[in-house]
């Protein structure tokens, strides 16, 4: 109940077509020159002092790569984007690499106080009911600061940017990157495989309960500036971690390109719980500038009994591409994919997931609530498969879709296919309107108009949002509060 | 309170004329009870009443202690204290009960820049509301009107109505599809929240409701005008020879 509220309160304040994180940080930046070759990609990995091999592996990544093309399938539209006009490696000077606080510069500790971002160990302690949280911070290409590092060690927990897991941790990185996502995976993940920046990574070892949520926030602040961040998380045997991911960027009049891999490992009996709220900046309301945000997410459920879910809320960007997904392979595994897709002005979405069903007795669910506002576009675009050997294959899809107004698009196509006869799938999906009828009785009851769509859409998307931890739940609410603000009228 | 003069109203999007120069006055404290025929206009006005979107009064005016309401928006008007009832209560999904009455309360209160009411205290109110309409606690966690029965959905736009607390109540047909028993139990609600203070308006099409909830006036809604008013007889010399006669003597 409070939630809504504070949604309300929010959105009050905050002025139509007004990106709330559209602000720049002015900090000297130590950068890569314009353009992508293989110097370029020599030049990251010296920067990042890493082992041979991986500079190998991202080599021939890029030499891959440029035999690709760029896929066309989704029902996104954008002018064709210049590879050689953007920087892949931006780092603010002061911040060579990971330090502790002390050592970070003000200004960029400034921007995460500004962001609502608590790095401050102690500040966070001291806020009465919230909960530790450690975070890794993400400025364009370098971590600039993990949180609660110490205390995570004592628990066994390695929680740490993927720069510094490849200095200090080379064996295990090598172990499990690329074994989900393969570097030839597809156009957008087999250039982030060569040219990626940071990111975070994330070792629970057998038989522990991550004793906090680890979350990571990446800010997109220089300009022509590509992220390509690379996020590993693994977790042995019985354990358990719940990640959250946030992203922000400044608000520019040019197109940005952010291309993340994020690679999932759960072993017998462990649990990964991976939830992002995403909010990048979307564009005018003309539809000029925002974030092409082309990801790909995948986890392997890769022992018995062993379970993935993926919680995103997405209300930023220009363009959504992205299907966070999982590999059911152990027998007994589940996956989840929770999801809400917020699109308004000239948004562009093109979001779902894929479940592949491989072991025994493995069960999917998948629930979707897409909003499209605005003269936006919002399409679901999920596959369901059941494997020869997958006996048993269980799969609850539904997706939802709302739409506000009359000049926005919502689609729903779903891939479904079974190869054993004892699978089960289901598919439901509705479309609906926010209809006069609905608005009237609210107004009719003292509620005005945008908080009572501010409800409606907070009432569509509970099932989700009841999802996310606790914290995360209420920033959800606030931020699809703020995106469907002016969407009326 | 209530004061309508020579008012004019059509669909927007059609232009069809549907109120044609309709006057009412409803005093303070009075139960009145408005009927007619299918197509009369009895909807309608209900509508433009509570300030729909799609409705445009073309002349005359609404008076509402001594004010016109016409440039109000309709969350407006509910926080000055008019209220409707609806004769088919909309389904909020995903909305419990109890959510939507908090935000319903406490945006009124702060259009009229009272202080919101406390959690706690809430609570306390709308069980003892709930409880004399029969409610049970369960039905307010469940989403609004979502799955309701056809009695439940009534019993909700009552309860709405009592916690709060308007001068100027329309009921819109609140009879339909409403079995005795539930009838019963809104009439009981409707009758508890007769006051000096408040005026009630009952638009119905039959004069059954009108022997639980007795009115202090009834009037005859005919192509958008009033064309006979009266006491609470009036209701039963319809009931008795139908609409056919008064519509003739007022042609």
């Amino acid at each position: 109940m409070p939630a809504v509220q504070e949604t309300i309160d929010q959105v009050r304040q905050i002025d139509v077509d007004q990106y709330k994180y559209g602000f720049e940080t002015i900090i000297e930046t130590d950068k890569a020159p314009k353009g992508l070759s293989e110097d370029i990609i020599r030049f990251i990995s010296a920067k990042k002092q890493e082992p041979e091999w991986m500079l190998e592996w991202r080599l021939a990544a890029y030499r891959r790569w440029l035999t690709m093309e760029e896929p066309s399938w989704a029902r996104v539209d954008y002018p064709q984007i210049d590879f050689q006009d953007l920087y892949y490696y931006s780092a603010p000077k002061t911040a060579a690499g990971p330090k502790t606080l002390d050592e970070v510069d003000p200004e960029l500790l400034a921007t995460y106080e500004k962001l609502g971002i608590p790095l401050r160990e102690q500040e966070m302690l001291a806020g009465v009911q919230q909960s530790k949280i450690a975070v890794d911070a993400v400025f364009d290409s370098v971590s600039v600061v993990t949180t609660f590092k110490e205390e995570l060690k004592k628990a066994g927990v390695i929680f740490m940017s993927i720069s510094e897991a490849l200095r200090e941790h080379p064996e295990l990185v090598r172990k499990y990157i690329g074994s989900v996502v393969p570097t030839s995976d597809n156009f957008y993940a087999t250039l982030n495989s060569a040219v990626f920046t940071d990111g975070s990574f994330v070792y629970v070892p057998k038989g522990v309960r991550c004793p906090m949520e680890l979350s990571t926030y990446f800010r997109i602040n220089d300009q022509n500036t590509g992220q390509f961040e690379r996020t590993l998380i693994i977790c042995e045997e019985g354990a358990y971690v719940s990640y959250l991911e946030g992203c922000t960027a400044p608000q520019r009049d040019e197109n940005q390109l952010h291309a993340a891999v994020v690679e999932l490992v759960a072993l017998d009996d462990a649990e990964i719980k991976y939830s992002t709220v995403q909010n990048w900046y979307p564009g005018d309301k003309e539809g000029k500038g925002g974030i092409y945000n082309f990801v790909t997410k995948r986890g392997d459920c890769r022992g018995r009994n062993s379970k993935i879910s993926w919680t995103q809320v997405e209300t930023g960007s220009a363009i959504t591409w992205k299907y966070p997904s999982c590999i059911l392979r152990g027998d007994n595994s589940r996956g989840e994919f929770y999801s809400i897709a917020v699109s308004n002005g000239h948004q562009q979405i093109d979001s779902g997931t894929k479940m592949l069903h491989l072991g025994k007795n493995t069960s999917s669910r998948i629930i979707s609530k897409g909003i499209s506002a605005g003269q936006s576009n919002n399409t679901y675009r999920g596959q369901v498969s059941a494997h020869r050997k997958a006996a048993n294959a269980r799969n609850f899809t539904q997706c939802d879709s709302l739409l506000i107004g009359d000049r926005c698009g919502a689609h729903t196509v779903p891939y479904i296919e079974a190869k054993n006869a004892s699978a089960q799938f289901e598919h439901e999906a509705t479309t609906s309107k926010i209809s006069d009828d609905q608005l009237f009785y609210c107004l009719a009851r003292g509620i005005p108009e945008e908080e009572a769509i501010a409800l409606i859409v907070n009432g569509f998307v509970k099932d989700v949002i009841q999802q996310l931890p606790m914290e995360f739940a209420v920033e959800a609410q606030k931020l699809i509060g703020i995106s469907l603000e002016g969407s009326v009228g | 309170m209530l004061e309508i003069k020579n008012l004019h109203a059509r669909i927007a999007e059609s232009g069809t004329e549907i109120i044609r120069g309709l006057n009412l006055k409803v005093a303070a404290g009075e139960v009145a009870a408005i009927m007619g025929p299918n197509g009369s206009g009895k909807s309608t006005l209900s509508y433009v009443l509570a300030g729909r979107d799609g409705y445009e009064v073309t002349e005359g005016d609404i008076l509402y202690n001594g004010e016109s309401i016409l440039d109000l928006e309709p969350s407006e008007r509910a926080a000055k204290g008019i209220f409707l009832a609806f004769q088919y209560p909309v389904e909020i999904p995903g909305v419990a009960t109890m959510q939507f009455l908090k935000v319903a309360i406490n945006e009124q209160r702060k259009a009229r820049g009272e202080e919101e009411l406390k959690t706690p205290d809430f609570i306390r109110l709308v069980r003892e509301r709930a409880a004399e309409l029969k409610i049970e606690p369960e039905m307010l966690k469940r989403a609004l009107n979502v799955g309701f029965s056809g009695g439940e959905k009534k019993r909700a736009e009552i309860l709405q109505m009592k916690l709060l607390e308007p001068n100027l109540c329309v009921l819109d047909e609140t009879d339909s599809g409403l079995d005795i028993d539930a009838l019963k139990i809104v009439a009981d609600g409707v009758n508890a929240l007769r006051a000096p203070d408040r005026a009630i308006i009952v638009i119905t099409h039959y004069q059954r409701l009108l022997e639980h909830i007795v009115p202090d006036t009834v009037h005859v809604l005919y192509q958008g005008q009033v064309i006979k008013s009266g006491d609470k007889s009036l209701a039963s010399e319809l009931e008795a020879h139908g609409y056919a006669d008064i519509i003739e003597a007022a042609a």
